[in-house]
C-alpha cells in the first residue's frame, strides 16, 4: 500500500468577521493516493474551493489555517512562502475556473507556458519551448507553434482552458488541483476537457483533485468522491458506491434532483427544501439538519462525526434508517 | 413548503435605519460628526454670547496674543479673533454646504442623463462640460463681481457654476457602468419611462460615488468681502503676520483643517453606510 | 400538466392561435473596429402555443439570450416579426409598446443582479403595479404583493429586506414574483436556474411549473442545460450560431434526435451514472464554435459535423419535417433511416 501523497488531518480554515468566526472548512480529513482522481462535490458555502486553496496556501490573507496538510510527509500548514513557492506549479499545480481571467492578457501564450519551467527548473528558453510544444500537443491544440506567439484573447474559451492545463502540467507535478475547470465552458467543450483530463491522468499518473458542483462530472471522471456541506465532509466513498448506495440524505437529495436525459420523467422534481447554508451562521449540530427530511432531535445537538458504513465508505449522519423518502 | 427558510435572523426594517446603524459603527465618521457638531455649535453660539463683534476695532488691544480677555487674541485692528473665526466658520460652512448641494443637484442630473441617454446626446452634453472646464475660476469671479457687485449670492453662483462639472463627469461614468446591469434591463422590461428610470433606479445607486467626490472643499480660500471673513480670508490675512503673530494664522488654519478632515471622514462613513451591500 | 402536441408526420398548426409566433427574426450587431456585422440571430422562426413551454437550447454564441432580449425590445431586431396578441411586437412603439409590456415579462439569469440593490423587496415587487395599475391604492397594492409572495414561497417578513440579504434561489423567487404581478400571457425565462445551486434548481423548476399551471402562462425557456429543459419544456428548439437546427417535441428530441448537433449535445452531457459514463464510447464533438463574425458558408454546423458533405458547404439547409421533428440538415433522413420526401 503506497503512502498517501497528500494527507490532510483536521483541516480548518477560519475567517474572522464582525459576527464571529466563519468556518469555511471545518475539520476535514482525507488522504490522496498517488494517481488517484478525487472528486469534491458541493454547492456554495460548502468550503470546497477553500479546501483546494488551502492545499497551496492560497487562501485570502485573513484566513486562519489550522490542522495538518502533509505532502509526502512535509507539513504545508504554516510553511513559509519559500517552501510553498517551491511546491506551487512544480509539484502541486492548480487550474482555475475561468480561463479568461487565469491568463495574463498582455503576455503571449509562449511566455506564460514556459514561465513555470524556467522559474522552477532553471530551464533554458529552448528547452522550455520544446517541452511547451510537447504539452500543447498533449492537450491537442492544433498548430502549436502558431499559438506560441498569440495572446489569450485570440483563442477560444476551450483552447484557453487547455493552455491553462498545459501550463499546470509543464513541470510534471504529482498533484493537479482543478477548481470547477469546466463550469464556465460550453457543454460540448466540457466533454472535450473532461476526456482530456482522463487521458492526461492515464499518461502522467498525476493525482487529480477536481472540485465541482456537478454530480455528472464526478460520475464521468472521479475514482473517489468527497461530498461537502458547510465546510464539512458529509460523505466519502468510491464513485460507484456513492451513486449506488448514497447513504447521506444530502447526497441522496442531490442525486435524486438530477433530471435523467432518458427514461421516465417525474411530474415534480424531488428537491431539497430550504437554502444553502450561510457559513457565518451555522446552527449547532448537523449543518444539514434544517433541510433534512430525516432529522430528529439528536441532529441538533452536535455535528455527527464521519463514521464508516462500509469499507472505504464514510458518512456523517446520525440517521440509521432507509433513505428514499420522497419530498 | 419549507422552501422559504430565512438564512438570517430578523433585522430591523427600513433602509434609513439600517444606514444609520452602519454609520454608527464607523468610528472615524462618528468622531467627525461629533467634531463638526461641536464646531457648528460654537459657530452658532459664540457670536451670540460674546461681548465682542467681528467688525468693531479696538485700538487699545491690537495684536493681543491668546489669553486674558480675548480667548484667542486679537488681530491688527483689535478685533476679537475668536468671534471672527466663528463667523468665518459660519460663512465657510454655509457657503460650502449650499454650494455643494447646488452643484451636486446639477451635476448628478446632468451626468446621469448624459450617461443614460448615450449616443449624440451624451456626446453633446459632455462636450459642454469640457468647454466649461476651460473657464478659469478666478477671472470668472472677477467678471461676475464687476457685473453684479460683491454679494454672497455671487459666491454660490461662482462655485456652483464650476464644481458641478467634476460631479457630472464622475456620475456619467458611473451611469455608463450601471446602464448595463441587469436590474436596469429588468426595469426597462417593465416599460418605465426614461425619466423614471433615471430618477428611481440610476440616481439612488450613484449616491455613494457622489458623496465620495463631494466638493466640500470648494469653499477653500474663497474671498468674501470685508469685514465679513471666511476662514480662507482669515488664513490669508494671518499668513501676512506669520512671523510676528503666528496665532493669527494657526488658529483659523486649525479650524479649517478640522472642518475639512471631518467632512472627509464623514463622507467615507456615509458612503459605506449608504451602500446596502455592505455586509457588516 | 399540459399534454404535449401529438406527434404527426408534419407538425400541424395547432387549433388555437399560438401565443407567440416569430418569423424570420434576425438580430445583427455592429462590431466597433471591425467593418463586419455580428449576426447574432439569423432567420429564426418558431411559435409558442398557449400554455406551452418552448425550450430554446444552445451554447455560447447561439443567440438564445439575444432572442429573449429582442422579443422584450431590449435590443433592436434587424428583421423579422413576432406576432403577439394580434400585433407585431417588433414594430410597436411608444404607448402601444408600453401597453404590451404588461402581457410579456422576463426573468433573468442572475437573480441578484436583476434586482435593484437599493430597493426593498416590497418596492421591487410593487413597481409593476405602480406603473400599470395606478388606480390601486397602497393597501390594495400591498394585498396583491403579499398574495404573490405567498405563491412564490416567500414570507411577509421578507418585504422590508434588501436583495443582498437573500440567497440566489430566494432572489429568483422575488424576480418571478415581480414578473408575474401583472399576470402576463407570456413569460420569457432567460436561463432562470443556471446560476442557482444544484439543490435549489429543482425547487425553482418545480415552482415555475406550478405557476405556469396556476396562471395559464405560455413560457419561453432559454437554457443551455438539457436536463433542465427536459423537465420544464414541452417542445424544444435547438440553436447553433444564431440558426435553428432542430425543433421537436420533448419525446422526439430526447428519444430520436435528428440533427447531428442535437445528437452531439445529448452525448456531451455528463451522465450521473459512473458505469454508463465510462462505458460510453462516443468521442466528444471535436472543434470549437466558429466565430460569429465569420460563420461558415452553407450549414454553419458543418465545420464540426461528422457527417458533413459537399452540399453542406454550398447550401443553407432549410428547416423541414423529418419524422416528427423539424430539422435543418441536408442529410437528416440518412441517419434516421427515413425515406426522403418532398418535405
Amino acid at each position: 500500500m503506497s503512502a498517501a501523497l497528500l494527507a490532510i488531518r483536521d483541516l480548518r480554515v477560519t475567517y474572522r468577521t464582525e459576527a464571529g468566526g466563519l468556518h469555511a472548512v471545518d475539520g476535514v480529513n482525507v488522504d490522496l493516493a498517488p494517481g488517484e482522481f478525487l472528486g469534491v462535490v458541493g454547492e456554495s458555502g460548502s468550503g470546497k474551493t477553500q479546501l483546494l486553496l488551502a492545499m497551496l496556501g492560497l487562501n485570502a490573507p485573513g484566513a486562519r489555517i489550522e490542522g495538518s496538510i502533509r505532502y509526502r510527509g512535509q507539513e504545508l500548514v504554516g510553511a513559509g512562502e519559500r517552501v510553498l513557492g517551491c511546491l506551487r506549479g512544480a509539484r502541486i499545480a492548480m487550474i482555475f475556473q475561468d480561463p479568461m481571467t487565469a491568463l495574463n492578457p498582455y503576455l503571449t501564450i509562449g511566455t506564460q507556458l514556459t514561465e513555470g519551467m524556467r522559474h522552477h527548473q532553471g530551464a533554458s528558453r529552448a528547452a522550455a519551448r520544446r517541452r511547451a510544444l510537447e504539452l500543447l500537443d498533449a492537450v491537442h491544440i492544433p498548430e502549436p507553434e502558431r499559438r506560441f506567439a498569440q495572446h489569450p484573447h485570440e483563442l477560444s474559451g476551450g483552447m484557453r482552458q487547455r493552455i491553462v492545463i498545459a501550463m499546470a502540467l509543464i513541470c510534471e507535478p504529482d498533484i493537479l488541483l482543478a477548481d470547477e475547470p469546466t463550469t464556465a465552458l460550453d457543454v460540448t467543450v466540457q466533454a472535450q476537457i473532461l476526456a482530456l483530463l482522463r487521458e492526461l491522468r492515464a499518461r502522467t499518473r498525476a493525482a487529480i483533485v477536481l472540485v465541482t458542483h456537478d454530480l455528472g462530472v464526478i460520475a464521468e471522471v472521479a475514482d473517489r468522491v468527497l461530498v461537502m456541506y458547510a465546510g464539512r465532509v458529509v460523505e466519502q466513498a468510491g464513485v460507484q458506491r456513492l451513486f449506488e448506495h448514497a447513504s447521506h440524505p444530502y447526497t441522496e437529495g442531490l442525486r435524486r434532483s438530477i433530471v435523467p436525459l432518458a427514461g421516465p420523467l417525474p411530474a415534480r422534481l424531488p428537491s431539497i427544501g430550504g437554502n444553502p447554508p450561510n457559513p457565518a451562521e451555522l446552527p449547532p449540530g448537523c449543518p444539514f439538519a434544517p433541510r433534512c427530511a430525516y432529522a430528529f432531535d439528536r441532529c441538533g445537538a452536535a455535528p455527527p462525526p464521519l463514521a464508516p458504513v462500509a469499507p472505504g465508505h464514510l458518512r456523517a449522519c446520525y440517521y440509521d434508517g432507509p433513505l428514499g423518502r420522497i419530498r | 413548503m419549507n422552501a422559504a427558510i430565512l438564512p438570517r435572523p430578523a433585522r430591523a426594517a427600513g433602509q434609513w435605519r439600517q444606514s444609520w446603524e452602519r454609520l454608527c459603527r464607523h468610528r472615524p465618521a462618528l468622531v467627525a460628526l461629533a467634531l463638526l457638531g461641536f464646531v457648528v455649535l460654537l459657530a452658532l453660539l459664540v457670536p451670540l454670547v460674546s461681548p465682542y463683534d467681528y467688525a468693531t476695532p479696538d485700538w487699545d488691544e491690537l495684536y493681543q496674543p491668546p489669553g486674558g480677555g480675548h480667548l484667542l487674541g486679537t488681530d491688527g485692528l483689535g478685533r476679537d479673533l475668536l468671534v471672527r473665526v466663528m463667523w468665518g466658520c459660519r460663512i465657510s460652512l454655509l457657503v460650502g454646504i449650499a454650494a455643494s448641494l447646488v452643484s451636486v443637484l446639477i451635476g448628478v442630473l446632468w451626468g446621469a442623463t448624459a450617461g443614460y441617454a448615450g449616443g449624440t446626446t451624451d456626446s453633446l452634453m459632455m462636450r459642454i462640460v469640457d468647454i466649461l472646464y476651460t473657464v478659469p475660476f478666478i477671472p470668472l469671479v472677477i467678471v461676475l463681481t464687476v457685473l453684479f457687485g460683491r454679494s454672497f449670492l455671487l459666491v454660490f453662483v461662482a462655485i456652483g457654476a464650476v464644481s458641478w462639472l467634476d460631479i457630472a463627469r464622475i456620475v456619467r461614468g458611473q451611469t455608463l457602468s450601471l446602464k448595463n446591469r441587469e436590474f436596469i434591463e429588468a426595469a426597462r422590461a417593465l416599460g418605465l419611462s426614461n425619466t423614471t428610470m433615471i430618477v428611481r433606479h440610476v440616481v439612488p445607486n450613484l449616491l455613494g460615488v457622489v458623496i465620495l467626490f463631494e466638493a466640500f472643499l470648494s469653499f477653500l480660500g474663497l474671498g468674501v468681502h470685508a469685514p465679513l471673513a471666511s476662514l480662507g480670508t482669515l488664513i490669508s490675512d494671518g499668513a501676512n503676520h506669520m512671523k510676528s503673530h503666528p496665532y493669527l494664522l494657526t488658529i483659523p488654519a486649525v479650524f479649517l483643517t478640522l472642518i475639512v478632515c471631518s467632512f472627509s471622514y464623514l463622507g467615507d462613513g456615509l458612503r459605506d453606510a449608504l451602500d446596502p451591500r455592505e455586509q457588516r | 400538466m399540459s399534454t404535449p402536441p401529438a406527434d404527426t408526420a408534419a407538425p400541424a398548426p395547432l387549433p388555437a392561435a399560438p401565443a407567440l409566433e416569430v418569423s424570420d427574426l434576425s438580430v445583427r450587431f455592429a462590431v466597433p473596429g471591425a467593418k463586419r456585422w455580428l449576426q447574432a440571430v439569423d432567420g429564426v422562426s418558431f411559435s409558442v402555443a398557449r400554455g406551452e413551454t418552448l425550450g430554446v437550447v444552445g451554447e455560447s454564441g447561439s443567440g438564445k439570450s439575444t432572442i429573449a432580449r429582442a422579443l422584450l425590445r431590449l435590443v433592436s431586431a434587424t428583421a423579422g416579426a413576432a406576432r403577439f396578441r394580434g400585433a407585431d411586437l417588433l414594430a410597436l412603439e411608444g404607448p402601444s409598446l408600453r401597453a404590451m409590456r404588461e402581457h410579456l415579462q422576463i426573468i433573468f439569469q442572475d437573480p441578484l443582479a436583476s434586482l435593484d440593490p437599493r430597493m426593498s423587496v416590497a418596492e421591487i415587487i410593487e413597481e409593476p403595479l405602480r406603473e400599470f395599475r395606478p388606480a390601486l391604492d397602497r393597501a390594495a397594492r400591498r394585498g396583491q404583493v403579499l398574495a404573490m409572495l405567498d405563491r412564490v414561497g416567500l414570507l411577509p417578513a421578507h418585504l422590508n429586506r434588501f436583495p443582498h440579504e437573500f440567497s440566489g434561489g430566494q432572489a429568483q423567487r422575488i424576480g418571478i414574483a415581480r414578473a408575474l404581478m401583472l399576470q402576463p400571457e407570456l413569460l420569457v425565462c432567460d436561463e432562470p436556474i443556471s446560476a442557482l445551486d444544484v439543490s435549489i434548481k429543482s425547487q425553482i423548476a418545480n415552482l415555475l411549473k406550478d405557476l405556469q399551471l396556476a396562471f395559464g402562462l405560455s413560457m419561453l425557456f432559454i437554457a443551455h442545460d438539457l436536463a433542465a429543459v427536459r423537465f420544464s419544456c414541452d417542445r424544444i428548439l435547438v440553436l447553433y450560431l444564431g440558426r435553428v437546427m432542430e425543433i421537436a417535441s420533448r419525446t422526439a428530441l430526447f428519444e430520436t434526435p435528428r440533427h447531428p448537433y442535437t445528437q452531439a449535445l445529448l452525448q456531451s452531457v455528463p451522465v450521473a451514472d459512473p458505469v454508463l459514463a465510462r462505458a460510453r464510447r462516443a468521442a466528444p464533438l471535436g472543434g470549437e464554435i466558429p466565430s460569429p463574425l465569420a460563420p461558415p458558408s452553407g450549414c454553419v454546423f458543418r465545420t464540426r459535423c461528422p457527417f458533413a458533405g459537399p452540399l453542406c458547404a454550398e447550401e443553407v439547409p432549410r428547416l423541414r419535417p423529418v419524422g416528427a421533428s423539424l430539422v435543418a440538415c441536408h442529410r437528416a433522413e440518412e441517419f434516421a433511416g427515413l425515406p426522403r420526401n418532398g418535405g
